[in-house]
């Protein structure tokens, strides 16, 4: 009778999917319910576990772990579960993803010319490390705006980066419309109907000095990103890399399709509709997420619920004018009753909101204000749990990967 | 803002303007942050490189709509309504509503009376009247509407392709069939003696209103069936109401008149019934999308946000209040045909979360073995892939389903979507089942 499963996860980004995935691997059944597809798509696909602590550049995130505040997400899961969430990562991105090989931070130049410390990265971006002294070449295309080739060589140069770096700008092959979608081109290069990677690879060699690397903004196939790269580096007998985008980003399409495959692979069922409420049994253990379609409310039952809806920019976490809550399972938040304190002046400053979100204990229960448990049979994962400042301590992939690996064994577990 | 200038707690933005007569599109226009995750999923973009994308067409347009002296792009008659852009949006901007808000003010302000695709669009969009016409004298219909000369001149006139074949008109309409089989009494009384095999309460009152629409009655009437025969398995009684077009053909064309007029008989027929205790019930998905989502947003008429909330599509209502998916992993399929199935979900299946549905079912029945064929749309989407200038762009959208159909195993497809399903079949070849009948085939002998 009814929908019903061991384990019901609440939200499709990558912590939902790996608390998914981990929950399938205890045995239990497992569905997933997101309100809309994955936020992947909007994600540079960089794979940050922690990039900054006290405003330093870390090289190892592995160092600084334990010398967090004791409300950090990492600090209630601990490390070993963080080295979990990786390993389940690298299980699920297989030959998409390299840095595996070392605990230490990798530094990948991003398409505004910054450096970003990060744990994980496409094999797409590997030739293009910042730590990598050969010179390298940027190559933009005149219809694709987010990407200033020579804009973003001029702010690495100025980031102080071991190499010579200069950028170039060339006609894409076919003179696609001033705005195409980064779709467009992604599937021109991966069909190459008109010899587009011969021709594309031609148009740079004219702008090639023979830099022993060439960077193109990271829209090089999404179904044969490999086969693209190879054509490119065979015609212009150098490394070829992306650099990483803003969304909609193809590494984050290529990702979400691998976490898609496993995801079917392990049996997870997903349903694409938002949660609009619970039903309990009376007492303190959840008994259904109440699912809506277009106007119908739907009961999913089942015995164990991992809450993955993310935190303020994934609406996880809302706020209005008299507070900030939690709108699925209507958990604690705690946030200071005056709104002018929820934020600093200083654009960059040290905000309490970003911290904003349930807080959980070493379970990753969400506690309510007199720090009782609010369902036993619910656990918290990725953003919608507070206490990191994912934007400012390069942390967010990693905390969803800990959390989601370890909410998502746990409430599986708890089911068998 | 600042609270010196901060508006009172009944600040209704909906009161901002005044003419409340038209859904008030600036809060989704707002919520939109250009992040293009919409357009990415476009499959007209996908193809057609002169296509500016939902992004354009939804919110960028309604700001740029506010000057006086704009109009409605003419673009907008390129989208295909297939809704993809609104389970896209991570910022629930309701695009599909304002494409087709966009879309109605286009036809109305921009579209001439006397220009021919007019015409062309009104009767496409009219299927309902060519087919009730048409399946009073179904075996001349079939033939004429055919025949090639006619087809020519259909493609030069009108500019309807005739790349396609119609769909051919059942000799037996549905509701013909359904009152050759009693009617609503006859089935009380099968639904009764159901009830009774089952060990159900027989005196339960198990209700449901069919909203079958155009295609299941004129041209596929063996779905209808499939549902009247799976519902009374369960013990259910079946009324089958007075009916006109979902709309949905309408919404597409920008022919909200017509659509609202439909509308009004629907939500009058369905939504009396509802208020009665029955839940309504349909086995095309575009039509229950319509019911569900497209008439509240955009008519305003009494009794149809109840309508959309008692609204379901078959096998989900099954799902939910029986033992569906029990009773099908207990049944074994015996039609041969049924064996290998190549499904596709329909977008508009997509936008009600229900597109894992079938296959999840189908996983531990005996006898069935259904493939999902990829998240791709199939092209079609109603009537736009019957307009002459349309046909080539809809088959390039349909390519990647036709590959992973003829990559799939055995022959025979399986959607929820009558177009989907026209066009799975102009593709391939294959004959195209939909899951209902492969229910009926499992549970009812």
């Amino acid at each position: 009778m009814a929908i019903e499963d061991d384990v019901l996860v609440v939200g499709g980004g990558v912590a939902g999917m790996t608390a998914a995935l981990a929950a399938a691997d205890t045995g239990a059944s497992v569905r997933l319910v997101t309100k809309s597809q994955s936020t992947l798509r909007h994600a540079s696909g960089l794979i940050d576990v922690l990039g900054y602590a006290d405003d330093k550049l870390l090289a190892d995130p592995f160092d600084a772990l334990d010398d967090l505040p004791a409300d950090h997400p990492y600090s209630k899961v601990g490390v070993k579960a963080v080295r979990d969430g990786l390993a389940r990562f690298d299980d699920v991105a297989g030959d998409l993803y390299r840095g595996g090989h070392t605990e230490k931070n990798a530094l990948l130049p991003t398409h505004g010319g910054a450096v970003k410390p990060t744990a994980r990265y496409p094999a797409s971006a590997a030739a293009g490390l910042a730590s990598d002294e050969r010179d390298a070449l940027l190559v933009g295309f005149e219809t694709l705006s987010d990407f200033d080739a020579p804009l973003a060589a001029d702010h690495l140069r100025a980031a102080g980066v071991p190499f010579d770096v200069r950028g170039a700008t060339v006609s894409f092959p076919g003179e696609p419309r001033a705005d195409a979608k980064i779709t467009r081109y992604a599937h021109a290069l991966d069909e190459d109907t008109d010899d587009e990677r011969e021709r594309l690879a031609k148009r740079v060699a004219r702008v090639h000095d023979g830099e022993p690397r060439v960077g193109f903004p990271a829209v090089l196939g999404e179904d044969h990103p490999a086969d693209v790269r190879g054509t490119l580096a065979d015609v212009l007998d150098a490394a070829v890399f992306e650099v990483p985008m803003g969304p909609p980003s193809l590494p984050g399409t290529r990702l979400e399709a691998a976490y898609e495959r496993a995801l079917r692979e392990a049996g997870v069922n997903v349903v694409r509709r938002p949660v609009a409420g619970y039903e309990t049994d009376g007492e303190n253990r959840l008994t259904a997420a109440i699912v809506e379609r277009n106007g119908q409310h739907i009961p999913h039952y089942a015995d164990a619920f991992v809450l993955a809806t993310g935190g303020l920019v994934g609406e996880g976490i809302d706020s209005d004018r008299d507070g900030v809550y939690e709108p699925v399972f209507d958990c604690h938040v705690p946030h200071p009753a005056d709104r002018y304190d929820w934020f600093v002046d200083e654009t960059f400053g040290d905000h309490p909101y970003p911290r904003f979100g349930v807080v959980v204990d070493d379970e990753l229960r969400p506690r309510d204000a007199d720090g009782r448990i609010e369902f036993e049979n619910l656990r918290a994962a990725g953003s919608v749990v507070g206490g990191a400042d994912f934007a400012a301590e390069c942390s967010g992939m990693g905390v969803s990967l800990a959390t989601g690996d370890a909410a998502g064994s746990a409430a599986g577990a708890d089911t068998q | 803002m600042s609270d010196a200038e901060s508006p009172s707690d009944e600040f209704e933005p909906i009161e901002v303007f005044p003419d409340e007569e038209t859904p008030d599109l600036r809060p989704g226009a707002d919520d939109c942050y250009k992040c293009s995750a919409c357009d990415t999923n476009c499959p007209v973009a996908e193809v057609d490189d002169d296509f500016p994308g939902p992004k354009f067409q939804g919110p960028e347009q309604w700001r740029l709509k506010r000057k006086e002296d704009a109009s409605v792009d003419s673009s907008v008659s390129k989208c295909s309504n297939c809704m993809r852009c609104d389970s896209a949006c991570p910022s629930d901007v309701p695009l599909s509503q304002m494409h087709n808000t966009a879309r109605a003010e286009y036809v109305e302000e921009e579209l001439s009376m006397t220009d021919p695709t007019y015409w062309r669009n009104r009767i496409l969009a009219n299927y309902r009247t060519s087919a009730f016409l048409a399946s009073k004298v179904p075996r001349i219909a079939n033939f004429a509407m055919n025949f090639g000369p006619a087809r020519w001149a259909m493609e030069k006139t009108l500019g309807v392709t005739s790349e396609r074949e119609f769909p051919a008109f059942a000799t037996e309409t549905f509701r013909e069939w359904w009152e050759h089989e009693g009617g609503a009494d006859g089935s009380r009384e099968r639904a009764r003696a159901a009830r009774e095999r089952r060990g159900d309460d027989v005196d339960a009152e198990k209700k449901v209103a069919y909203f079958h629409g155009c295609y299941a009655n004129y041209n596929t009437p063996e779905v209808g069936k499939a549902m009247v025969r799976v519902f009374e398995h369960f013990g259910y009684e079946l009324v089958v109401p007075k009916q006109r077009c979902s709309g949905t053909p309408m919404f597409a064309n920008g022919m909200l008149e017509d659509a609202e007029r439909h509308a009004k008989v629907n939500v009058s027929s369905m939504g009396d019934l509802v208020e009665q205790g029955y839940d309504a019930i349909a086995s095309c998905t575009s039509c229950s999308m319509a019911l569900r989502q497209e008439y509240p947003e955009l008519f305003d008429i009494e009794g149809i946000e109840e309508l959309a909330e008692n609204t379901w599509e078959a096998l989900e209502y099954l799902r939910v209040q029986e033992d569906l998916s029990g009773e099908l992993s207990a049944a074994t399929v015996e039609d041969e045909s049924l064996a290998q199935l190549a499904y596709h979900a329909p977008c508009h299946a997509r936008n009600q979360g229900l597109d894992g549905q079938a296959l999840e079912l189908f996983e531990d029945l005996a006898g069935v073995d259904a493939e999902d064929v990829g998240d791709s749309c199939s092209g079609i989407s109603g009537t736009y892939g019957w307009k002459e200038e349309k046909y080539e762009t809809s088959m390039k959208i349909g390519d990647e389903m036709f590959e992973h159909m003829e990559e799939a195993e055995g022959e025979v497809g399986m959607t929820e979507c009558p177009t989907c399903s026209m066009q799975m079949e102009h593709g391939t070849g294959y004959e195209i089942k939909h899951p209902l009948e492969v229910v009926e085939s499992a549970l009812v002998s």
